[in-house]
């Protein structure tokens, strides 16, 4: 593999809380443009890993570079470079589509004739450009979501961070997010994704999967299947748990 | 920068809740301080119970009457009224002239009358009972002053510097600034940032470009911006509404306000990094802040009568001493020579809690 091909590359990660060691010794990279899984158990350190990914979490030892910076030493030009999308959205209920635009492009420092461009843009994307006075609250569930993805990648970021991104959403919704990702990845933006629902696991290129802090496996999800010698993700991913 | 405080802005002004606490509430609180909850006594309803029936008691009555203080609501026929007058429940006080009152003073040169009072209002008894006695005896001394029957007479002779008419609503202005400034200030912050942690939009914010420091400053701009215009308001009303006039120099009233926005601000974000929730926020800045607050401030009641444990968490209450720096302003007019030591505590303290709540927003981080 061609080394400045990877955009995230991860080296002896450890996180510890206390005598609680979250992350143990995480090793593995992503590349540029790639779906990257990142599966596991509730508590098996996601978050955790997400946090220093983008910034958010300084790792106890070992090294992570990220969109080509160190996490650890330029946290602010790590963020830059990143979008972000947790499972509770990050949009404002009681302002309209248009001023979440507004506001998320204003603090990542995109201009005003951007913003209004980049606004119509992906309302026209989603069908949704007779909606953007409306407040966000009178907005279904699966809407915002895929607002908060196109809000998430509004700044052209390299890596998006979608943290268990469709809880709660109908299959069909799911499938239209899921067209949202590949749309954006075959665009050359990396997507780091978590999630629950291993049909979502099959769809990214490659997965890794963490219990109790250290990374059990790591391959594309056919690999993987061959590897354990079962039929779905699902059974891949209980053996490992187990 | 500029976005963010726009959509602080859209937050308040959308939200019905906050609007009224912003907008509504310093006008109600000083409405109602200044006219409501008044400590002096205008037109209570009395009985007399006047067994004499002579030019004296007459006279005594009249001057009481005639006072803005008492209006008569019943004249009593004997003493078994007397309960009953004060069961019905809206007689306050009831004068008893015994038999033969003039006769008695012209053959002893002494004679009583006596006041009883409700005093399930101990304040408020013990106000009427002040008049009532006063009233008395300004009149028997005109009477002994007439008829020379005295060589010396020392009077009393009171003047009432800073607040002649003894208006309670000077007392309360300064109360109602520091409570309102502390509330907008403290809670709405404290309540504004925890919302965004529990929508999950902090998250958001902090894995943004922008700094901690530039979130926390955009967050509490507006509401210096809005505090401020309370205050204005504020003393306005006072001003107009109250004729309570500022003697001192506005522009220090001003300064020393923002003084104690910010630390009140900085009070806020402490309460949001250690609360969860908003409910969480809002209890925490209504019971530890607010009630301490107007308890323990001064405000209402003088920290000199407290017992002496209360007396030294009072001096903790950074209330207590802007409360001071007010009416030192307003009411005696003096300079900052006469309270530079309060101004430096409340700057102690606004620094401990920046730097409190700097801390605890990086642990966070970790």
């Amino acid at each position: 593999m061609n080394e400045s091909k990877q955009i995230i590359v991860v080296n002896d990660l450890v996180k510890m809380f206390g005598h609680f060691t979250a992350n143990d010794k995480l090793n593995f990279s992503v590349k540029k443009g790639e779906i990257f899984g990142f599966l596991g158990a509730n508590g098996a350190g996601k978050t955790t890993a997400i946090k220093i990914l983008s910034g958010l979490s300084k790792p106890t030892s070992g090294k992570a570079i990220v969109a080509g910076f160190d996490v650890k030493k330029h946290p602010n030009k790590v963020k830059k470079n990143i979008g972000y999308m947790s499972q509770r959205f990050s949009l404002y209920d009681d302002m309209t589509v248009k001023e979440n635009f507004r506001f998320y492009g204003g603090i990542y420092g995109l201009n005003r004739k951007e913003i209004r461009e980049k606004t119509a843009h992906f309302l026209k994307k989603l069908d949704m450009e007779d909606y953007g006075n409306m407040l966000l609250k009178n907005i279904p569930l699966g809407w915002k979501q895929k607002l908060a993805f196109s809000v998430a990648i509004l700044h052209n970021p390299k890596i998006v961070f979608l943290d268990e991104p469709t809880g709660g959403v109908d299959p069909l919704t799911r499938r239209q997010f899921w067209e949202l990702i590949y749309e954006s990845s075959a665009q050359g933006t990396t997507v780091f994704v978590t999630t629950h629902y291993m049909d979502e696991a099959e769809y990214c290129e490659r997965v890794s999967i963490m219990s109790e802090g250290r990374i059990e496996a790591i391959g594309t999800p056919a690999e993987l299947k061959e590897k354990f010698d079962v039929k779905t993700m699902d059974e891949v991913f209980i053996k490992i748990a187990r | 920068m500029y976005a963010f405080i726009k959509k602080e802005f859209f937050h308040i002004f959308r939200d019905y809740r906050s609007m009224l606490i912003l907008f509504g509430m310093p006008v109600v609180q000083v409405l109602l301080f200044g006219f409501a909850i008044t400590t002096d006594i205008n037109d209570a309803k009395i009985a007399i119970l006047d067994q004499s029936k002579d030019p004296i008691t007459r006279e005594i009555t009249q001057k009481m009457l005639s006072s803005k203080y008492f209006i008569l609501e019943q004249n009593l026929q004997s003493n078994n009224q007397i309960e009953a007058a004060f069961q019905s429940g809206n007689i306050k006080e009831v004068v008893v002239f015994e038999h033969g009152f003039a006769e008695k003073l012209q053959r002893d040169g002494k004679v009583d009358v006596q006041l009883i009072l409700d005093a399930s209002e101990p304040n408020t008894a013990n106000m009427l009972s002040a008049y009532s006695s006063g009233i008395i005896n300004t009149y028997s001394l005109q009477q002994m002053m007439a008829a020379n029957k005295i060589p010396v007479s020392i009077q009393t002779e009171s003047m009432m510097l800073y607040n002649p008419e003894l208006k309670s609503v000077y007392m309360f202005v300064p109360g109602v600034i520091t409570i309102l400034l502390m509330l907008v200030s403290a809670m709405m912050t404290s309540i504004s940032i925890t919302r965004e942690k529990e929508m999950g939009t902090m998250e958001a914010l902090l894995v943004s470009p922008l700094k901690p420091l530039q979130i926390i400053i955009g967050k509490v701009t507006p509401y210096v911006l809005l505090s401020f215009i309370n205050l204005i308001v504020i003393l306005l009303l006072a001003r107009f509404v109250f004729g309570m006039p500022t003697q001192g120099s506005m522009t220090l009233l001003l300064l020393e306000s923002i003084l104690f926005i910010i630390m009140s601000l900085a009070l806020g974000i402490l309460i949001s990094t250690v609360s969860k929730t908003q409910q969480q926020a809002m209890l925490l800045s209504m019971f530890a802040l607010m009630l301490p607050t107007i308890l323990l401030s001064g405000f209402i009641f003088p920290i000199e009568n407290m017992p002496i444990i209360l007396q030294w968490i009072s001096h903790v209450m950074p209330s207590k001493w802007f409360i001071i720096i007010i009416k030192n302003i307003m009411l005696k007019g003096v300079g900052i020579a006469y309270f530079w030591k309060e101004t430096l505590i409340i700057l102690f303290t606004t620094l401990f809690f920046i730097a409190m709540s700097v801390k605890k927003f990086k642990v966070r981080l970790e």
